[in-house]
């Protein structure tokens, strides 16, 4: 018996052909079927020193993609949630995980230095990063293609909040003398100290800037840190925070009975959440933090507060404001980024993001943009009080809930 | 600035008590049993979890809750020596040492899952009062949290010294077979050991969580603290622990006063390095 290979060959190749040319007809249908879902890599700290912080931006995650939908964009979202506990080293490998379990996108991390990290292996990997929170200027300034940023850099930060310090001044006519600056010392802390080093000198406060005190954001106990900030005389303390370091200092402050004119935050998070608010009850009221914030006008604002109250109906908008608003912002810019490509490929969402603007947001400021280097320098700030367990907008003026009080009541003067 | 300093010297002094008494658990532990146990810092902070559930539950004050979380932490620490740490006492360290750990890694990963990783800790009415004494503030809650190591040391030696079980076991420490010799059980009396060293970091749980916050993931430094506290006294020396403990509370905070108070830790450690170095036994410790 002979086998027949002349003619099973040409069978085959007849087969193979036919099956060739049905896939190239089929292709585009498969490539639109493919790129319909976007995997949104969510890297954020929920546990360790950054946890709460890293909680409430994970609660703005959870509501982003019915945010966008009632916005109007088409795209299917599915996120893919990633802890990286706080540690910077365990960023940089959560990130990778994230990529090789398919996400074409990621966005995170609340953390200067994670966003570092992150961004290296974003460029590395050619997947586009969109940073919701990190504020250390070298981020952008690495000549990435693939990683973007809509949030401010640290000297735009302390730039603004040093100019709405001098606002409150001139809004409550009154005219400290020094003050005294304390801050974390991690990648985030050191950056808002150099701005502050670079900026200060020329922001004409009329203050003297008797001291900075670093101090670890995980410390236990801040009460000799306390004692040096006080034992200056300043009239003013500045701070730089993370949320349970400016718990631990407000409470040193009361038992070490220091009543400085006031407690300003020039751009960092703490004063201002609910964490804070929720443990120190009336010694959180008047502090002043200067920070972005939501536009009180913006539909978009109303949209998200309206879908957080359904999904968190015991945890009030107002204790997530910041966290929660630039996370649903960078989760839209991803979609709205998708929408536009059409595709889940890095450079086509890259080339994408470049090309970005977008008028219906959540923040205070100019419609979200990049640059050249992947920065919005779009982003205002807001000086924001707490008054009666809640953050007020109370400058500028014309966004003001109510007027600001400066210097602040004394521990003793606030009743129950 | 002497202000300053002054401050920071009784308030470093008055901390320095509750770590004293937190290694002082760990000293009679390893005078006695001769197990290290690498778990004592995950043991503290579930103490400090468990005063805050008693205060949750039933608005008790952390010093009050002192009596009930030092007689859960004794159970704990009795039955942990008798139905785990006994059959390993004899074994080489190492493996001592492995077992621990887990006991730790358990205890770190069970409080997370039951607690989660945000920070907590008891806000007791006077939490944020203070007594002022000319320039001189001091907390109360730290004065109060002192004034109790203190009487809780002072009971654990009066203990030691007077009672009669207290000196089986420092007969057991002295002399392992000649204890047997005389008829003592002295597995029941290990077992009693670590119970005490047990209901003494409970103890000290109890008044550490009103002075700061805890997170699970504290347990490990905690540990080493404690280590160093111990190796600095001395091991196995209770007079040397207290000492220690004082020391490095003092330390730390005239070290944040001084220099920068984010390198508190560094001058911990070059203390540690330094006893090693000059004083390999301990400032109290028993020249070998």
């Amino acid at each position: 018996m002979t086998l027949q290979t002349g003619s099973k060959r040409r069978d085959f190749l007849k087969t193979a052909g036919a099956v060739a040319a049905t896939s190239a007809l089929g292709a585009p249908g498969i490539v639109s079927a493919q790129a319909k879902t976007l995997n949104i890599g969510v890297l954020l700290p929920k546990s360790g020193t950054l946890a709460f912080l890293g909680q409430s931006c994970q609660k703005g995650a959870d509501i982003a993609a019915e945010v966008c939908a009632a916005l109007g964009y088409k795209v299917n979202i599915k996120l893919m949630s990633a802890d990286f506990e706080s540690n910077v080293d365990l960023s940089r490998a959560r990130a990778e995980k994230l990529i090789s379990e398919g996400a074409h996108m990621l966005v995170g991390p609340f953390d200067s230095g994670a966003a570092g990290a992150i961004a290296q292996v974003a460029e590395q990997k050619g997947i586009p990063f969109v940073i919701n929170i990190a504020a250390a200027p070298q981020i952008t300034e690495q000549g990435y293609k693939f990683v973007f940023r809509n949030f401010f850099t640290a000297p735009q930060l302390i730039r603004n909040g040093l100019v709405l310090m001098k606002d409150l001044f001139t809004a409550t006519k009154t005219a400290p003398k020094s003050a005294v600056y304390m801050h974390v010392n991690d990648t985030f802390g050191m950056a808002n100290k150099a701005a502050i080093d670079k900026l200060y000198p020329t922001a004409n406060l009329g203050m003297e800037l008797k001291a900075s005190i670093a101090y670890d954001p995980a410390a236990r106990d801040l009460s000799v840190e306390v004692a040096k900030a006080k034992a200056t005389g300043a009239d003013v303390l500045m701070v730089t925070t993370r949320i349970n370091d400016a718990i631990l200092l407000i409470r040193e402050m009361v038992k070490q009975r220091w009543e400085p004119m006031g407690v300003v935050n020039p751009g960092s998070p703490g004063l201002y959440e609910a964490q804070f608010f929720a443990t120190l009850g009336k010694y959180s009221d008047y502090c002043i933090t200067n920070v972005a914030w939501s536009d009180p006008k913006s539909p978009v604002t109303e949209l998200a507060k309206t879908i957080w109250a359904k999904k968190f109906p015991k945890d009030p908008w107002e204790g997530h404001v910041l966290n929660a608003g630039f996370t649903i912002e960078a989760i839209m810019i991803c979609a709205d980024a998708f929408q536009r490509a059409g595709s889940t490929d890095g450079k086509a969402l890259a080339d994408a993001l470049r090309k970005t603007r977008i008028d219906k947001k959540i923040m205070l400021g100019a419609p979200i943009e990049f640059d050249a280097k992947g920065q919005n320098n779009g982003i205002i700030s807001a000086c924001l009080q707490n008054r009666s367990g809640q953050a007020r907008v109370v400058l500028p003026a014309d966004k003001a809930e109510r007027p600001p009080i400066f210097p602040m009541p004394g521990w003793n003067n606030r009743g129950a | 600035m002497s202000d300053l300093y002054l401050n920071a010297a009784l308030s470093g002094a008055l901390t320095g008590l509750v770590y004293g008494l937190m290694a002082l658990g760990l000293s009679v532990i390893f005078g006695v049993v001769r197990v290290v146990n690498f778990a004592h810092g995950e043991m503290m902070t579930a103490a400090m979890y468990g005063a805050i559930l008693l205060s949750q539950a039933f608005k008790l004050d952390p010093l009050v809750a002192m009596a009930p979380v030092a007689i859960g932490m004794f159970i704990l620490g009795y039955w942990l020596q008798r139905g785990l740490i006994n059959s390993f006492v004899t074994r080489p360290e190492h493996t001592q040492f492995m077992l621990l750990v887990a006991v730790a890694i358990i205890l770190v990963n069970g409080q997370l899952i039951a607690f989660g990783p945000n920070a907590r800790n008891v806000q007791v009415d006077y939490a944020l009062d203070s007594y002022q004494f000319g320039s001189v503030i001091l907390d109360k809650v730290r004065i109060y949290a002192a004034i109790a190591a203190l009487a809780v040391s002072a009971a654990l030696f009066a203990f030691f010294r007077f009672s009669l079980t207290g000196k089986a076991i420092r007969a057991c420490a002295d002399n392992f077979l000649g204890a047997q010799v005389v008829g003592l059980d002295v597995k029941r009396l290990y077992a009693l050991t670590f119970g005490i060293g047990a209901a003494c970091v409970g103890t000290a749980g109890c008044l550490l969580v009103m002075l700061v916050d805890v997170t699970p993931a504290q347990g490990p430094a905690y540990t080493l603290l404690a280590f160093i506290i111990v190796i600095v006294g001395g091991m196995g020396s209770l007079t040397g622990a207290l000492l220690a403990g004082l020391i490095v509370g003092i330390s730390e905070a005239m070290a944040g006063a001084l220099f920068v108070p984010s390198a508190k830790s560094m001058f911990t450690f070059a203390l540690l390095v330094l006893v090693l170095l000059f004083r390999p036994q301990g400032l109290l410790g028993r020249t070998p």
